[in-house]
């Protein structure tokens, strides 16, 4: 199992310095979290509610609303498998089926070994190439469940090597 | 010569990124000829990409498509060589290009032609003349206001609400402080209509919100962005930095006493956002529950200033109105629907992307003429539009004419573009359930008819595909349906039941089957087939076999296979594998 560094609550400063004191920052704060923590640390949403004057239920219940934010930490590829609905009709399920067999993962969930997280989102907007899914800023069109397949195999033999390097 | 790569999303999702980097590093090694490589956003022919514009000095276009990084060497030869035909094979079909030139382009102008990315290149595509000739010649506010109304210009994002109306609203409330929104969260699973518009032409987005600020006198201006959309944030924050530079944003514009600041926010995602007053709360860092009606955003919106909100296509075609006069876009389209509409065409359709009509033009007209019809020839089935507020529109509703009225009539509604295109193997059960599974996550919570109608109608669908439908289902779900009509408070909830209450309406054999025969006529829900091997037809190619995740597939090489159904999971592997035809679903 993986274990989770120690968060260092200074790295949010410059961003509540910025916006803690403009009213409807909440938001801006949180998404500001996640870019910085790769989620949103319980501590973290502690020190911002006492920055900024804001009730911690106000804050948890803002961070549980949004699709975006993650109270938990994701592994090192994001798998965001969309579940438009031209990807629906294109077969996206076959392409769920295939990550889920493959990486023994369901949505929301990471793997052992903290390589892949997979999360089911909203449409992608790439209707025309269905079924997509989109890995850390890169996305993948017209999957079939076999190319699926590959293109995760070949990220995590990439990983390999770059750790078989060090 | 100018080469351009579509650089769109749905381009360079496809490999335009590396074509682009080839192009570029032979460019950069030798350049005899003086050949500018550029880029532009999406031409709206997805299905084409990556797509390469070769324009010659004259003006010529010879488009390339399905472009890969290996053909760069080529398009670098032919353009060195002067010899364009080379090009030929990469060449777009005469046939293909009937996708473009049966449509009539106003928000989308500029999409695919211009670099998004340049101030100038929208200037010289005759950018901020609208507003420069509002400012310049002294228009009022009413002018402005009464060209938008001539023009019959109702709100692209899915209700249809008079722009006008919203405009003169907002303009006559009390109040020093007043905000024009914009509301790019284009939430509906299957449209994409308004990434496109940001990431090909941001400028003509922020000439109409200006337009728009003018209008009700606004002094600030934001854009609600899904953050699922990073090119589109990071392409209009640049138009923002160059249009405040040239002095069309920010104090004193085009030296009048018009000042306008326009900035983004990032939504973090959330369907209910769509709806204005839910935005407006989103804006103001809380969870995004809708508001109660009236007050309008009108009167008291954004920090209960008076506000006005449109979505990202309505604000595009703004300054061609000015432009070309209200009478010119009141020319296109029917009697209550004015002008053209933009629809992110999907699904099992031959010539999927981003099509833009005169309203009046018919589905079979959209689906058929410019989409080419169904991909492998299969059978029309249906077209969704309207996403998860809208419904399936069957083959018999085929000549329905794009209108308000009249797409309402079908049980559909115009919605906000999305036209999801499904054939005789898209079961509609299971859409139904996918829709309701949708709003069913998306629902806020504040309704107790939305937040529990919507997971009751779940389950009986749940069910119903499971093959454990029960006798007084289809009821059951027509009651919830409008309950759920009558007692949600904003238009997720009121509309959430269209994709069953359509699916009753015209699909209700398929529903039957599943309930009393348990059977799935379409052969897509799972519990309800199994898959099987015609000895007939089958070769013995082993492919199935090798592609079989269980092993349930058994059989010699060059003998019929078999499938053994208590191993077999139902993934369909065998079927996308089988070059022969010979597994069967029933």
């Amino acid at each position: 199992m993986r274990t989770l560094a120690p968060v260092d609550l200074s790295l949010i400063e410059p961003a509540l310095d910025a916006y803690a004191d403009i009213p409807g920052s909440l938001i801006t704060i949180l998404q500001e979290t996640q870019e910085t923590y790769g989620y949103l640390p319980m501590s973290v949403m502690e020190h911002i509610a006492e920055r900024t004057h804001t009730p911690i239920a106000t804050i948890v219940g803002v961070a549980t609303f949004y699709a975006q934010f993650r109270l938990e930490p994701v592994g090192k590829h994001l798998i965001m498998l969309c579940q438009g609905t031209a990807c629906h009709v294109n077969g996206s399920q076959l392409i769920s089926a295939a990550v889920t067999d493959e990486l023994g993962i369901e949505d929301g969930q990471t793997t052992e070994d903290g390589l892949f997280s997979l999360k089911h989102v909203a449409c992608l907007g790439c209707c025309s190439l269905s079924p997509v899914m989109m890995i850390d800023d890169r996305t993948y069109g017209s999957l079939t469940p076999d190319k699926a397949r590959k293109i995760l195999r070949e990220l995590a033999a990439e990983d390999g090597e770059g750790d078989e390097a060090k | 010569m100018r080469i351009i790569v579509g650089e769109g999303s749905c381009g360079l999702a496809a490999g335009a990124g590396a074509v682009h980097t080839q192009l570029e590093a032979l460019i950069a090694q030798d350049n005899p000829r003086g050949v500018q490589l550029g880029i532009t956003g999406c031409i709206g022919m997805c299905f084409l990409e990556p797509i390469v514009d070769v324009y010659e000095d004259d003006g010529t276009l010879h488009r390339l498509v399905r472009v890969q990084a290996k053909d760069a060497q080529t398009i670098y030869d032919a353009v060195m060589g002067g010899n364009l035909e080379l090009l030929g094979k990469l060449a777009i079909t005469p046939e293909d290009e009937q996708f473009l030139s049966k449509q009539t382009r106003v928000a989308l102008r500029n999409c695919g032609i211009i670099d998004p990315e340049s101030i100038d290149d929208y200037l010289a595509h005759g950018g901020y003349q609208a507003i420069t000739k509002i400012l310049e010649t002294g228009m009022s506010q009413e002018d402005v206001i009464q060209q938008i109304d001539v023009a019959g210009l109702r709100g692209r994002g899915g209700a249809g609400f008079s722009t006008a109306f919203k405009w003169r609203a907002a303009r006559d409330s009390q109040g020093e402080q007043k905000y024009l929104i914009c509301n790019a969260d284009e939430g509906d699973p299957g449209a994409f209509m308004d990434r496109a518009v940001i990431e090909g032409d941001p400028h003509s987005l922020i000439e109409g919100m200006l337009i728009g600020a003018y209008s009700i006198g606004a002094s600030e201006a934001i854009v609600y962005v899904r953050a699922e959309y990073p090119l589109a944030i990071i392409r209009l924050r640049k138009a923002i930095e160059d249009a405040t530079a040239r002095g069309y944003l920010g104090e004193h514009i085009c030296g009048s006493d018009f000042s306008c600041t326009l900035r983004i926010k990032a939504g973090a995602g959330a369907f209910v956002c769509g709806e204005e007053t839910a935005l407006i709360e989103s804006l103001e860092g809380k969870r995004g529950m809708p508001r109660l009606k009236p007050p309008f955003p009108a009167q008291a919106g954004y920090w209960l200033k008076p506000s006005n909100i449109n979505n990202v296509e309505t604000y595009a075609n703004v300054a061609w109105i000015v432009s070309h006069g209200g009478e010119a876009f009141a020319a296109m389209g029917t009697e209550n629907s004015k002008g053209t509409k933009v629809f992110a065409l999907s699904g099992k359709i031959a010539r999927g992307g981003l099509v833009e009509v005169p309203m009046g033009t018919t589905l079979r007209e959209v689906i058929f003429d410019i989409g080419g019809g169904i991909r492998s020839g299969k059978e029309f089935k249906a077209v969704q539009l309207g996403g998860p507020s809208g419904g399936c529109v069957p083959a018999s509703k085929l000549d329905t004419v794009i209108d308000y009225n009249e797409l309402a009539a079908t049980g559909a509604i115009m919605g906000s573009g999305g036209m999801v295109v499904m054939d005789e193997t898209t079961c509609m059960v299971s859409m139904a359930r996918f829709f309701l599974d949708f709003t069913a996550k998306e629902s806020c919570g504040k309704c107790v008819h939305c937040r529990l109608g919507t997971k009751r109608m779940l389950e009986i669908l749940d069910r119903i595909v499971a093959g454990k439908g029960e006798q007084g289902d289809i009821e059951k779900l027509e009651d919830l349906c409008y309950a759920i009509k009558d007692g949600a408070l904003c238009g997720l909830g009121q509309t959430a039941p269209n994709p069953v209450l359509t699916t009753i309406r015209y699909f209700r054999d398929e529903l039957e089957a599943h309930i009393d025969e348990h059977r799935c006529p379409a052969g897509e829900c799972r519990d309800l087939i199994s898959y099987s091997i015609d000895k007939t037809v089958c070769v013995g190619c082993t492919a199935c076999a090798r592609q079989c995740p269980v092993g349930a597939i058994s059989g010699e090489r060059k003998s019929p296979h078999e499938i053994d159904p208590a191993l077999c999971i139902k993934c369909g592997n065998c079927k996308t594998a089988c070059r022969f035809g010979a597994v069967k679903v029933a």
